[in-house]
This record gives C-alpha cells, structure tokens and sequence, in this order.
C-alpha cells in the first residue's frame, strides 16, 4: 500500500476505531497493527515520524484490549492510535524537538496530555518531525530533515507540526497532536487536508510541552474528521495544577452542539484574513461562507484592523520568550555537549553546535528585544499591541459569533521555497498569529482545493471559551465541504 | 576636604524560607541530603516542566513583611536571565519591579532604625563544588553540581543605605535574623546558609554625597560581615586619600586573608534581560489571607527585650547585654514566668543570661516554677551563688525539681561564721608565704584562698563570706 492509497477518505475516524474497539469488533491490538503497516509502507518517503514506538504502543494496545475483555470500559479513545509531536514529553521514549541539541533525550516523565491520551484508551504510536522547536512553517526546519506533503512530495507539508498533519493526512494514525504557538497546528492542517484546532490559551495543559514561547504556546489535535477534535479535546482539556496557567473554571463542552445547524448564527467574514491571501484561498473562503449563509446563518463582513500588527508584534514576543526558555539548553545537564577548556566556552561551542539557524535567529531577536534599553520599545509596546488585538477582537464579537477566514495566504508551496527567505516564510503563520496573541480558539476546517489541487483549509475563531459555538460553525463548513465533494467532484476549478 | 571619613552600608540579606516543601515543586524543602537525590523535572529545569507557586512560601513572605512593618502587595514574578550552570534553566525566578513587600523598617537594640526598601520571593540556586588540586576555581579540573537547593524558597531583604559602621552592620543582621526566627520563616542558621548577607559599601566625607559603592558577597556569619565591612571601608578610604577612585564592582570576601578581592566590575556586570515570568500568574493574597500571616507572627525580639527590661526597672548597661542574651537565647519567657512566680528580677535575669546557654535545649525546657524557687533562696541567702549554681545545673539536667531537696541532698546548709573563721585561720598558719604576698597587696591571692576554703568545706562557704574574712584579717 503506497502513501497515496493509504491517504484516501476511507481511513475510519478516531470515533468509528473507538466505537469498534469499546464494542469488540475490533481489537486495539488490530488496530494498531494496521497503523504500523501503513507507517512502514509509506513513511520511508514521508517522513512524518521521527520515532515510532512500537513496544510502548504495543503494551497500550494490549491494555487497552485485556480491558475490553475484563469488560471494563477502556475510554472514549479506546484503541485509537495516536502520533505526538515531538516536543511532547513522553517517559521513556525520546524527546528531542527535531534538534541536535536535545539528541537522546529520553524524559523521565508524561506530559499531562500524554497521561490524559492513555487514561482515554488511546494508543501512543510515536513521535512526529517537526521544525526545531516549533520555530518554522514547513517543518524544514528540522535536524533530522523535513517531512514531505503526503499528496505531493515536492511540497512541504507546513509547519510547524508537519509531522502530526502529514501523519494524520497520509492515513497512518486518525490523530496527532501538535502546538500551536502562532499556528502550527491549523496551518499544517491547513495544508495537509486535515482538521486543526488551537484551543483557548489555559484550556489545554502545558506540563510537558517543551516550551517555545510560554505565553502563546497552547496543545491541539489533528484529526479527519471535526467531531473527532472536539472528542479529543474533551479528553486533553481540563485544569491541571501542574500548569499554573490552565484554567481553573471546566472546560467548555467542545462536541455538543456539532448537529445544531448555524441556523440564526452570526457570521463575520474577516477582511484580514482574506485580503492578501492567494485568489484561490480566498474564493474557497468565500464559498464556505455562501454555504454558512445557505443553511440559515446571518453574513455580515468584519474588519479588525489591529490583526495587521500581529505578525509584527508576535516576532516580538516569540522571540523573546524563546531566548529565556532555550536558554537551558547549555550542555551542562543534558542533551548535547560539546566538551571545552571553561564552562563558558562549553556553552557556547554546545549551542553554536546544537542549534539551527532559525533558532539561533530567533534566540538573537529575543535576547536583543529584552536587553536594557530596548525592552519598553519592543518587548514592552508588543505586549500593548497585544492588549490591543483583545480589544479589537472584543468589538467584532459584539456584532458577530465568530469569524471566518483563510488560515493560510496559499496552499502547500514547493520544498525549499521559503527557506532562504525568512520574511516569506513568517507571512505564511500572518491569518493564524491573532488567535495565539488573544488567547482565543480557532479551528481550521478543509475545504476544497486550491488550483493546484492541493487542500484549502477554512479557519473558524472564536472569543475565548467559545469552543462550543466554534465547532458548531466548523461542523457546518465539513458539511459545507462534503456536499461540494458530492456535486463538483475531485477537480476544483481556480478562482 | 573636610570632616570624617563616614562609612555607609545597605545589606541584602537572603533567608531560605522553612517551608515543607521548595518554592516551585513538591521536593522536600530539606538541607543535608546527598547531592541530586532531592530533586524532580521542575527543579531540575527539565525541558517542559512548569512552576507551580508554593503558598507557604507566600505566607511566610507575608510574616516576613508584618514584622518589618512593610505594606504587602499584589506582585508577580519575574525571569532573570543569566548562564550559571547551578542555575538548571539558566534564569531565576524573581520578583521584581512588583514585590510581595515593600517599604519597612528593622528597630536596633541600641534604639537605631534601618529602612527596608523590599523583601521579595525567589528560588535558590543549586551549588558548584570546583574539584581539582587546589579547590579553587580558576584551577579547577572540573565542577560537580549539586541540584538539592534549586528551588529552595528564598526571601531577600533589602535595607536601605542607612547603617553606619561595621558594628551596626552586625547589630541589624543579628537583630534580623532574631526576627525572622521569631516569624517562623527561617531558622537563621547562617553556618547552614539558610541565611546569607551581601553588603553594599561605600565611604563619604560626612554630609557629602554618597560614594562609589562595592558589593561584597559570600559573608556567612556574622563575624565575616563585620570583618569585611570594616576592612572594605578601610580599603576605600586608603584609596581614596590616595588619590584614586573608586570603582563600582562586585567583590568576594575571603575569610582567611580577612580582605576583599574583585570579581567584576560594573562593565562586565549581566544584563538579566527582566521580564514577566509567562509560567506563572500575578499575586494577589487577599485582605483576610494577609491578615490571617500578620497574625501568626510571634512576639518580636523588639518587643520581648522590652518586656524583659520593664521587669528590671530601670536596667543597667550590664543588665541591657543581659536582656538582649536571654531574648537571643529564647530564654526571656522563663525569666518571665520565674519573676511572676516570685522570683526577684535582676536575680532571675543574671542567672538566665549566664548560667544557661550552654545547655540551651535542656534550658529551654526548665520547669519555670523551679527556676523561681531556687532564686528565691538564693536571694534570700540561704544558698550561696557557688551552691545555686551548682543546683541550677542539676535543675536543668533533670528538667526541674525541688531545689531545697537538691541543695539538702548536697549538703547545701550554711556554714556557722564561727565554723569559716576557723577555717581560714588554719588556712593561713598553713600558707604564710602567700598570706604575706596578700598583706602586701597582692589582691589576686584572695582567689587562692577562697579555692582553699572551697576545697576545705567541700564548696558549702559562701565566697563573699570569705572575701569578706580575708579583708577583715588583713586589716
Ligand atoms: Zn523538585
């Protein structure tokens, strides 16, 4: 079986194998022999894992299946495979953020995601590629080297969990995990023909996320379906008093209200996110939102000006939380060392020897933006800018529910494109970036396809907490798009 | 060029605070173990781990304000950046321009006022032992990190430039750490480091401007304080009548060859690169949590001396030592108790002050009741100071018990007049030599005698009986 088979519509949703496996049909054991087959067949050119874990997963499955014949009931993700970025901690199994610097690193612990997976029945399968770090939009930024497009191995699959997208797209798993710091889960999901979803900042606990930029970082899943990211939402959620950030108050019923229709609803088609995006893109915007009017919602276009300033601001604030968070990386402890005359030095040859250049960029940017002097003229006004986007956001939702743009200005663009060209490639996160500065849901559905053919993914946002009203929208576009399948067909015309 | 050479020092004092468990994590908060088994993902920066706020910490921060008289604040945390290799994330978390405390004042015993400008909330640093030959870092071959303290919960204590002398120095760090035992927040074991001093000090004409400052570290006792402070302000002032000038840096004080050497200078000194700590969210205890801290303060060693002294009337300069040793000691509620149960003052406050410290732990459990009793006696002459001592010591061993069986069980009964005159004229037909030794003023043999009478009556003569015979012989 080739990637491309295994990438056809038919792979069944994390709700379907659950249902299989809670009910006997299937065991988890079966399962994940069928993921492990596809990950054989059709990683070689992919590229999507870094590390496949084939006895942890092996064990879980088996759990998962003596629980079913003990006639307990194993969780709501009972048997479902599942592929983890690799900035997630797992114990025992490496965890190296695609960088040389923490090669070998094996974490003595679970992220509280990880503990939250396995305590539903899912199955870990391995840990996904990724750009160093989270730092990129194409996962070319990985050490290890780049994972491919499952449709098109000329072109990147985003970034930067092009991992998890690519894993999720090509079949081998129904579920990855990514994060999403100024959006790295939806634009590969964008990308990659998958669903997306950043969760409001707190919902979701970061114990265990390797940290890139703490006050933006937040953990999301990639799935195929939209129900199936609010079932694994509902599991991952909740406050955890290991992340002094998660939210104390439940977490919002992610999955009720998928059926309800948008009957009534309030759209606002958000000019910045379809002004400057490639002409296909926004015609598929466009259409999404015809189709949300059709099935009974009120469409009314919204600017939020301030979203201009995101890109801008977030290059800012990134940065300078990267420096301090990858300031641990010295040799000293773990990880990569390059061995020197002083500790000083020790520190310095093993980061010049562990990190890639778009780290070290960042990392520079960071440490310049926070130095004396500079700090209330960057970091400082940034963090007013971002006082500034809640505002904004605030007086849209006033007139609308939510908001609905591109998440990405193109489709997947070709291997090597943007790699010479950091401000190109900053651009493609410039639809995504607001959501992370506000702290707010968003949720990136496929539809349809752009000129080249390649998947057009369709962003939902939402004000904080409003992951109900979100899926409820983000439902009706997967329908939206089904329907469309059903009537055009595989060929999508251009704009 | 006019008046004085004035010494100005500000001290940052960092206390480790008690608590059960470290600022940040759920290892125990405990000094001694052996090296990286007091340690978890958290502490040790491990890539992912979060910080999550220990709240006794902030209540004994919030004790720590209500006995400087500092007004608490809603605060919140900062990153402060710099490479150390005991430092596991490379940053420390801080506060910073938002400390949980903020203004304040520390009262001396000599009656001075030192202001306190803040006292924050921050995690400690593990520690680097240099292995090598010579111990010394430049020489090392190589470092081991301990990791045990990171993240110990740290107070420090900013006073205001006003102290003025070593001895000051000394009087503010010890009548400070006297408070924070009194609190509950740090057991003030400087040899343990639970309590470490920086001293910022400078020189001036007096009533000129301030002068180039130096930040002396590494001052683990009180002694080494004062040594350092008095030596750094002599090396400035050597400087400066030299014609040089004073540069500001930092400088490490080595105890053995009793000076300060330079570290680095202002040019070379970090920029920590300050900023939000994004893992963690504000602080703000509420008005009846910081009140619920301010109540659990105890008696403050300000207020028991007073106490202590009111007892006395109007106390001596001897007796203001004897108040301040018996308060330093903890012994003052058993003066308390031994004066309210009938005991005279200044007897019970001599007795405290000089007979119990060197058994202190067994003193501070001393039945009140029996103290009283056997200084009553004592002041009513029916034992002499050799034999109340004598009991006191028994009393303490045993935890308390009747002083008059103990003195009977001795054989503690006065000797007859008659009885001690016979005994010193036997005496001196015995030792004629130095009998005229004392005639002719040698007053020193008087000690010589007393020892003998001792020896002769088996310690029952009262000694200024004695002296009181040997004068009236002389005579
Ligand atoms: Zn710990």
């Amino acid at each position: 079986m080739s990637a491309a088979a295994a990438a056809g519509a038919a792979a069944p949703s994390a709700a379907a194998i659950a249902a299989a496996v809670r009910s006997g049909e299937r065991t988890a054991g079966g399962v994940l022999d069928a993921s492990l087959a596809a990950i054989a067949a059709g990683d070689g050119e992919v590229h999507a894992f870094l590390h496949v874990a084939s006895d942890a997963a092996r064990a879980d499955a088996e759990a998962v299946d003596a629980a079913v014949t003990a006639g307990r009931d194993p969780g709501p993700l009972a048997g479902v495979p599942v592929a983890l970025k690799d900035n997630l901690c797992t114990r025992g199994v490496p965890t190296t953020c695609a960088s040389k610097i923490l090669d070998g690193w094996v974490p003595p612990y679970d992220a509280t995601v990880v503990e939250r997976l396995r305590a539903a029945g899912a199955v870990v399968v391995g840990k996904t590629n990724m750009d160093e770090f989270a730092m990129g939009s194409s996962t070319e930024n990985s050490a290890v080297g780049p994972t491919r497009h499952p449709k098109d191995r000329t072109r990147v699959p985003g970034g930067s969990s092009g991992g998890s997208a690519a894993a999720v797209a090509a079949g081998f798993v129904p579920v990855g995990l990514g994060s999403d710091t100024g959006g790295s889960v939806r634009q590969p999901a964008a990308l990659c023909g998958t669903v997306g979803l950043k969760p409001t900042y707190g919902v979701v606990s970061r114990y265990g996320l390797v940290a890139f930029a703490s006050s933006l970082d937040q953990i999301g899943p990639m799935t195929t379906t939209v129900a199936d990211a609010a079932l694994v939402l509902e599991v991952i959620a909740g406050h955890d008093r290991r992340d002094s950030t998660s939210l104390a108050e439940p977490p919002p019923p992610a999955g009720r209200s998928l059926d309800r229709g948008v009957e009534g609803l309030r759209i606002g088609l958000c000019r910045e996110l379809v002004d400057g995006t490639a002409p296909d893109v926004a015609a598929r915007v466009r259409e999404a939102v015809e189709a949300l009017a059709a099935a009974g919602a009120t469409v009314e276009e919204v600017s939020v000006p301030e979203m201009r300033y995101g890109l801008s601001a977030y290059y800012l604030i990134a940065p300078a939380e990267a420096s301090s968070n990858l300031a641990r990386y010295d040799g000293v402890r773990y990880g990569l060392r390059v061995d020197a005359p002083d500790v000083a030095s020790m520190n310095t040859a093993t980061r010049t020897a562990g990190f890639g250049p778009e780290v070290k960029r960042r990392i520079m940017l960071g440490t310049y933006a926070l130095s004396a002097g500079y700090y209330d003229a960057y970091y400082g006004k940034a963090q007013r800018v971002r006082t500034l986007m809640i505002e904004a956001f605030a007086r849209a939702y006033a007139t609308v529910d939510v908001l609905v743009g591109a998440t990405a200005p193109t489709t997947a663009f070709p291997l090597g494109e943007r790699v010479d060209d950091p401000m190109a490639m900053y651009m493609s996160d410039v639809c995504t970036i607001p959501s992370n500065l506000a702290g707010h849901p968003a949720i990136s559905v496929p539809f349809g396809s752009g000129a080249d053919g390649l998947p057009v993914g369709v962003q939902v946002l939402a004000p904080a907490l409003g992951e109900e009203r979100m899926f409820q929208v983000a439902a009706a576009v997967e329908r939206a798009a089904a329907e469309r399948r059903g009537t055009a067909g595989a060929g999508e015309a251009g704009a | 060029m006019s008046g004085e050479w004035e010494t100005v020092v500000g001290l940052e004092v960092h206390c480790e605070l008690r608590t059960r468990t470290k600022l940040f994590c759920a290892c125990p908060n405990v000094f001694g173990e052996e090296p990286n088994t007091n340690v978890c993902p958290v502490c040790l920066g491990l890539p992912g781990s979060l910080p999550v706020l220990n709240e006794e910490a902030v209540e004994l921060a919030m004790r720590i304000g209500a006995a400087l008289h500092a007004e608490v604040r809603p605060s919140s945390f900062y990153r402060k950046n710099y490479f150390y290799p005991d430092m596991p994330k490379d940053y420390q978390i801080s506060q910073y321009d938002e400390p949980i405390n903020v203004g304040g004042h520390l009262d001396l015993p000599d009656g001075s006022r030192v202001g306190i400008v803040r006292a924050h909330l921050e995690e400690d640093t593990g520690k680097t032992a240099h292995l090598g030959e010579t111990g010394r870092i430049h020489a090392a071959d190589y470092s081991l990190v301990d990791y045990n303290r990171s993240g110990v919960p740290l107070v420090e204590i900013v006073s205001e430039p006003d102290i003025r002398s070593a001895a000051q120095a000394r009087a503010y760090a010890a009548e400070l750490r006297a408070v924070l035992v009194a609190t509950g927040a740090s057991d003030g074991k400087m040899e343990e480091g639970s309590m470490r001093v920086d001293a910022n000090v400078s020189v001036r004409r007096a009533g000129a401007e301030l002068g180039t400052r130096c930040e002396i570290k590494n001052l683990n006792s009180l002694r080494s304080l004062a040594r350092a402070v008095e030596h750094e302000a002599a090396r400035q002032v050597a400087l400066l009548e030299a014609g040089g000038v004073v540069v500001q840096e930092t400088r490490h004080w080595d105890e053995q060859a009793g000076r300060t050497i330079s570290m680095r200078s202002k040019e070379e000194a970090f920029d920590y690169r300050y900023f939000p700590e994004p893992d963690l969210v504000p602080l703000a205890p509420d008005e009846a949590w910081r009140q619920r801290a301010a109540a659990a303060v105890g008696r403050l060693p300000a207020e028991r001396r007073r106490g202590l002294a009111g007892l006395v009337g109007e106390p001596t300069p001897a007796q203001v030592d004897q108040v301040q040793a018996v308060v330093d000691l903890g012994l003052d509620e058993l003066v308390v108790a031994a004066v309210s149960a009938g005991a005279p003052a200044t007897l019970a406050l001599a007795r405290a002050a000089n007979e119990l410290a060197a058994d202190l732990e067994a003193a501070l459990a001393l039945d009140p009741g029996s103290f009283a009793a056997l200084v009553v006696l004592e002041a009513r002459g029916e034992l002499t100071a050799t034999q109340s001592k004598a009991v006191l010591a028994e009393l303490v061993a045993a935890g308390g018990g009747d002083p008059v069986s103990i003195a009977a069980a001795r054989g503690f009964e006065s000797l007859s007049d008659e009885f001690l005159r016979d005994v010193v004229g036997q005496l001196i037909e015995a030792n004629p030599g130095e009998w005229g030794r004392f005639c002719e003023g040698e007053d020193k043999l008087a000690g010589f005698f007393t020892g003998q009478v001792m020896k002769a009556t088996g310690g029952k003569a009262d000694g200024k009986a004695v002296a009181a015979e040997l004068r009236r012989r002389r005579n």
